[in-house]
Formats: structure tokens, C-alpha cells, sequence
């Protein structure tokens, strides 16, 4: 773990009291019930639970796409539990990369440009967007497709594209929704091998999933149920993971 | 504004629309077809308008025309075979204008003489009209060759006469008609020039015609062989006419007083003719009619066009709902990646907008090319004025952005949340 840089900047992801509500005809659920809980830099994350535990709730709220409906929620130590949709549209554009289950990368536009579409909608869009977009297309192995529509590519390449779309902004925090739920295992154990290479270059990453296997992957394990925190595991492999994949070389720094 | 210039904006939704390509040009159709008829219809009724105004204004639109007009027959049809009518103006209604009317200039009595006009084995039965030299300075007519008829003409009662170009190219194919002879009835007359034919205007009495052959001969001259009572032959009958003058013109000393020189007139022969046997057309008053025809005309042709363009409208307003719920995914998604709602909004109204005003410059180019066929096939006039097709682009445009608002904001709108979970 970096201490240090921990201990420098505030926690990427800070919940206080996080509560979220919703009206469900005249019932009223709790879809996150008072949640208190940090996220610290360059840790990586699994939130797991079974359905109805909140944890898709929880990822909505972390990736500013839902609001608390009471509590505090901070990002980089700011905080957001009461900004107005334009504000939270900046924090996503500036701060947060999302990779969603089902890639959601959009159907009219190539490659390059769907890894650009968040610096699209940024007020300055930051010089060299074009060859940073090129370098990431490169890094996740997709540098010789980048005029390819999505529906030229295999599932596992579309995932790369939306990861290297969530890299481009340079964001504090980067959420996976599910990420591999919709590859074979071959294509899903790249896709995590990268979560871990971007883990081991400090990103901080959280990963909502409910296949042990991806939970098993993580740094550290958050669990909930019924939107309270069931169990916390830190750490839970001591010893560096290698990935056995012939064809990848990027080894586990850690 | 800041973020997204509006270039890829644009770019972006082009392709978004080539994604579908039939549906985008189907969807175009309407505003195509609303701006090529708002164009279409201009030009034709432009054309028209001006074709009228300008037969008005040959009139002379300081003129006031009088014209004796047969009344109506209500009795005895057939019943004789000869009888005699005597109708309209008469030398004592001449007199009155011209000695005292104020703001009258000049006054130019016409007799109309039906006989038939020879050369040679070539006949025709043109207007031959017995006046004043006057009459072609009052009229405007434009002199083509030789000259028109003169005092001197009147003085000796002589037998010359100007052709209207038309009799002139029928009876003379081959060579000038300067100074040869034709025969009108019974006698001969000098050809002494010709003027340029013109398209006969319409009146109350006879509609537009294509343009009048027309013989002048000096008033006198006509007076002197064939007085005021006449044979006209009809199918199956003989009829006596007794007319004086057939037609006065009365040219007001200035535009300005011409409708007091036509009331003046109008209550002269209310007054002094017990039946209607005479009509009163004032160019200036055809003038100012057909001005406001042209206005009811626009009003019409404009609702028309902004029907068929609200229907238009209307067509991309509901592909646009189809295709914001279609898209509520990559809504969902632009919204994740940082999208707010205005971008959303531009995105999909700048893509409207894309769609019509694609619809509009077809419909621009289409409406140009239907005036052109209108003119070749159709023998109208038409004329497109530089602002028509300007003013369909924009209207266009407008559509684009009115019928885009509400797709765009529904699209806006959206939860974020529910956008992504939208399968």
C-alpha cells in the first residue's frame, strides 16, 4: 500500500450516514441505511452482496449518478451530497471512470472517439486528448482497431475500449459494475488482469460484483446486506497474485 | 459556448442520422415537400401577379376607361330577325368630360368599326378602331415603324391606317406594310405604320387574352363612311347597332386624381344613362384590386405551406420521440461520462435541426426546379425573388428547432440511473 500518499491527500470516497430511500408505491425502501465507510487511494475494491443488498444503490451514489438521500458523501475531500445535476455532471466528467457491465460504449462512433466522449463534455477539453486516447487504445491492446464501430468488436475488446474511455480523464476513482458478467472466463480473466495493472499503477478501483471469483480478485472485500455493511476483509490475499495467462506479461508489482 | 464545439456536435449527429439512413430521408420528406411548395407556389404566384400588373399598366394607370357595353338582353330573343339597337356612350357624354371635368388632361374618343380586313386572299376581322392621334400617346403604345395617325389625317378625312403588329405580320408575311393598301370593308386605306402589339388586360366585361389585332383609322375618316349605325352579323341574324363612341379614355392630369376623375365619370353616366350599357374601368382601381389579390393570394398560399410544414414538423417531432426512447441507453451513458443536460439537449436538436434543414435545402433545390418546369410546360410566367428560398431555409430551420425542443428536453430529463438500467 502507498502510506504516504494516503496520508497526504483526503480518502478518494468518504460515506457518512449515507442513506438512500425509495418509494415503492406507498412502501418506503432503504435501498442504503445509514452507511459510513472510506475508500482510500489506490486501494481496490469489491463490493459484493446479493441482490437487493444496495450495492448497485451504492454504486450509483459513489459514481455521483444518484444523490443520498441523507448523509454526507465526499470525493477528494469535497463534498457532493448536495450538488445541482450540472455539478455532478462535472465531478463524473472530471473525477470518476465507469466500466458497465454491458460496455455501453455507443454504437455510432469508432473507437477513438467513444474512448474520447468524456473529455467531450468537458468546459476545457485538456490539450493532446486525441494521442492520450491513441496511447490508452494502445495500452489495453486495441491500438490497430481504432476506427472499428463496437459492433466489429468481440465482447472482451468492447470492455477495453470502455476501460480505456473510463482511464482517459484521468479519473480519482474508477467503477466496474459487474465488468465481467457478460464475458467467458478466458476474456474475463484479462479483463481483471488489467483491473489489477491499473490497480498496481495506484489506481483506485472499485469493483460492484457478486461472482466470488471477481470478489476474489480484489484487494479488500466490502460486503452488504439489506444496506448496512455485513463484513469488512482487508487484505484478504496476503500474497502477490500472478496471473498464469501465457499471453499477458503484465506481472502483479506489489 | 463551452464544451463540445458545436462543429462535432453536428458531425455527431449526421452520423447519428446515417445510421438510419431511410428513416432520416423519409422523415425529411415533409419539411422537403412543405419548402419546395412554400417556393413553388411563390414564384408562381409572383409571376402571375406581375404578369397582371403589368397588363394594368399598359392601361395607363392614369387613364379612366370608358366603354359602351351592349346590355342585356332580356326580351325577345329571336323573335325578329332585324332590329336595331342603339346602346351606349354617346358624343354628348364626351362633351361633358371634356369641357367640364377639372383634373382631366385629355380625352380620346374611340369608335370601333366591325368590317372585315383584306389583302389580297389574306382576311381578318381585327378591332378596327376609328380616334384621335392622341390615343396612342395616352395609351402608351409604342410605334414600331412609319408613324402614327396625325392632325392632318383628320383634317382631309383621309383614308390611312396603323396596324397593330399582329395584322401587320398576318396580312403583309413577306415584306413591310409601308405605304401598301389594304381593304377594310368596302375601301382602301394606306398603311401608314405599325405599332407594337400588347396583351389585351382583363376587365369586368372579357378576361385576359392572349393580345389584341388591332386596325387604327382617322376618327373622321370612320365617321364619314360608316356613321354610327352598323350591321353586325350574327349566327342566324342581322342586328343593327346605333353606338357613338365605343370607348372613351380620359387621362387625369395626375395618378392623384384619378379616383376623383373616375367618380366624377361613374356619376356622369349614372346620371345621364337610364340603362347599363356602359362599363367603367379604372387600371389604377384593377391596380389596387390586384394588389390586394395578391395579398389574399399569399395569405392562402402561406397557410398552405405552413400546414404542410407543420405536418412536417410534426413527422420529425415523432421520429425524434421514437428516437430519443430508442437512444435512452446512450443518453444514459453520455450522462454517466459527464454529459449535462444542455449538451443533451443540443445533441438532439442540433440532430432536429440536422434533419430539417437537410429536408429544407432539398426542398429549396426541388422548389427551384418546379417554377422552371411550370414555365417551359405551362406557358406561366414565374419568378422567384432571392428572398423566397432564403425565407424556406429558415422556416426550415425554425421547424427544426420548435418540433426539436420537446424530444431534446424528454431526452434531458431522463434519470441517469433509469437511462443506463434501460435495456
Amino acid at each position: 500500500m502507498r502510506s504516504t500518499e494516503a496520508r497526504a491527500l483526503p480518502p478518494v470516497a468518504e460515506l457518512e450516514h449515507v442513506t438512500r430511500t425509495y418509494r415503492m408505491g406507498a412502501n418506503e425502501v432503504r435501498a442504503l441505511d445509514g452507511l459510513s465507510f472510506v475508500f482510500g487511494r489506490g486501494e481496490y475494491w469489491a463490493v459484493m452482496g446479493s441482490s437487493g443488498s444496495g450495492k448497485s444503490t451504492l454504486l450509483n451514489v459513489l459514481g455521483c449518478l444518484d444523490r443520498p438521500s441523507a448523509g454526507r458523501y465526499r470525493i477528494d475531500g469535497a463534498d457532493v451530497s448536495a450538488l445541482t445535476d450540472d455539478e455532478l455532471s462535472e465531478i463524473r466528467s472530471a473525477k470518476l471512470g465507469f466500466v458497465f457491465q454491458s460496455y455501453n460504449l455507443i454504437p455510432q462512433l469508432d473507437v477513438l472517439e467513444n474512448i474520447l466522449v468524456p473529455l467531450f463534455y468537458q468546459d476545457e477539453p485538456p490539450a493532446g486528448a486525441e494521442q492520450r486516447a491513441r496511447a490508452l487504445a494502445e495500452r489495453v491492446g486495441l491500438g490497430d482497431r481504432l476506427a472499428h464501430r463496437p459492433m466489429e468488436l468481440s465482447g472482451g475488446q468492447q470492455q477495453r475500449v470502455a476501460i480505456a474511455r473510463a482511464l482517459v480523464n484521468e479519473p480519482s476513482l474508477i467503477l466496474a459494475d459487474e465488468a465481467t458478467g457478460n464475458l467467458d472466463s478466458h476474456t474475463a480473466l484479462e479483463i481483471l488482469t488489467l483491473l489489477d495493472e491499473l490497480h498496481a499503477e495506484g489506481k483506485t478501483i472499485i469493483v460492484v460484483t457478486h461472482e466470488p471469483d471477481v470478489g476474489a480478485r480484489a484487494q479488500h472485500v466490502l460486503r452488504l446486506k439489506d444496506g448496512r455493511i455485513e463484513s469488512v476483509v482487508r487484505d484478504q490475499n496476503s500474497a502477490p497474485v500472478v496471473d498464469p495467462l501465457p499471453d499477458e506479461t503484465g506481472v502483479q508489482r506489489r | 459556448m463551452k464544451g463540445p464545439s458545436f462543429l462535432r456536435t453536428v458531425r455527431l449527429g449526421v452520423s447519428s442520422l446515417l445510421l438510419h439512413k431511410l428513416r432520416s430521408l423519409l422523415t425529411t420528406l415533409g419539411v422537403l415537400f412543405g419548402t419546395s411548395s412554400v417556393i413553388a407556389m411563390l414564384a408562381i404566384g409572383e409571376g402571375a401577379s406581375e404578369e397582371a400588373q403589368e397588363q394594368i399598366r399598359q392601361l395607363g394607370s392614369r387613364n379612366v376607361i370608358l366603354r359602351s357595353v351592349k346590355p342585356r338582353e332580356d326580351f325577345a330573343t329571336g323573335q325578329q330577325a332585324v332590329r336595331v339597337v342603339k346602346y351606349g356612350l354617346t358624343e354628348e357624354d364626351l362633351a361633358r368630360v371634356d369641357e367640364t371635368f377639372p383634373a382631366v388632361a385629355r380625352v380620346v374618343p374611340v369608335r370601333e368599326i366591325y368590317e372585315e380586313v383584306r389583302k389580297g386572299e389574306r382576311a381578318m376581322n381585327p378591332r378596327v378602331l376609328a380616334t384621335l392621334p392622341v390615343y396612342r400617346d395616352v395609351t402608351g403604345r409604342i410605334l414600331a415603324e412609319g408613324r402614327f395617325l396625325a392632325d392632318a389625317d383628320l383634317a382631309h378625312t383621309a383614308n390611312v391606317c396603323v396596324l397593330s403588329d399582329e395584322v401587320a405580320h398576318y396580312l403583309f408575311p413577306f415584306e413591310s406594310p409601308l405605304d401598301q393598301e389594304i381593304k377594310i370593308g368596302g375601301d382602301y386605306y394606306t398603311v401608314v405604320g405599325t405599332l407594337l402589339s400588347r396583351v389585351r388586360p382583363a376587365s369586368d366585361a372579357a378576361p385576359a387574352g392572349k393580345s389584341t389585332s388591332e386596325v387604327f383609322i382617322p376618327l373622321e375618316t370612320g365617321q364619314k363612311w360608316y356613321g354610327s349605325m352598323q350591321v353586325k352579323l350574327r349566327a342566324g341574324s342581322r342586328e343593327m347597332e346605333e353606338v357613338d363612341l365605343h370607348e372613351i379614355v380620359v387621362e387625369a392630369s395626375s395618378a392623384e386624381d384619378v379616383p376623383l376623375v373616375a367618380s366624377a365619370c361613374r356619376e356622369m353616366l349614372t346620371r345621364n344613362h337610364t340603362q347599363s350599357d356602359y362599363e367603367l374601368v379604372v387600371p389604377l382601381e384593377l391596380l389596387l384590386r390586384a394588389e390586394a389579390t395578391k395579398r389574399i393570394f399569399n395569405i392562402v398560399l402561406g397557410s398552405i405551406a405552413s400546414i404542410s410544414l407543420l405536418v412536417g414538423g410534426i413527422g420529425i417531432m415523432n421520429v425524434m420521440l421514437a428516437t430519443v426512447t430508442e437512444r435512452t441507453r446512450e443518453i444514459g451513458i453520455r450522462r454517466a461520462l459527464g454529459a449535462k443536460r444542455r449538451h443533451i439537449v443540443m445533441q438532439f436538436l442540433v440532430e432536429t435541426v440536422v434533419l430539417s434543414v437537410g429536408g429544407g435545402l432539398l426542398g429549396v433545390a426541388l422548389g427551384l426546379v418546379i417554377p422552371a418546369i411550370v414555365e417551359a410546360t405551362a406557358d406561366m410566367r414565374t419568378i422567384v425573388t432571392p428572398s423566397a428560398p432564403l425565407l424556406a431555409f429558415l422556416i426550415s430551420a425554425g421547424v427544426g428547432v420548435v418540433f426539436g425542443l420537446y424530444p431534446a428536453a424528454r431526452a434531458a430529463r431522463m434519470d441517469p440511473v433509469e437511462a443506463l438500467r434501460h435495456e
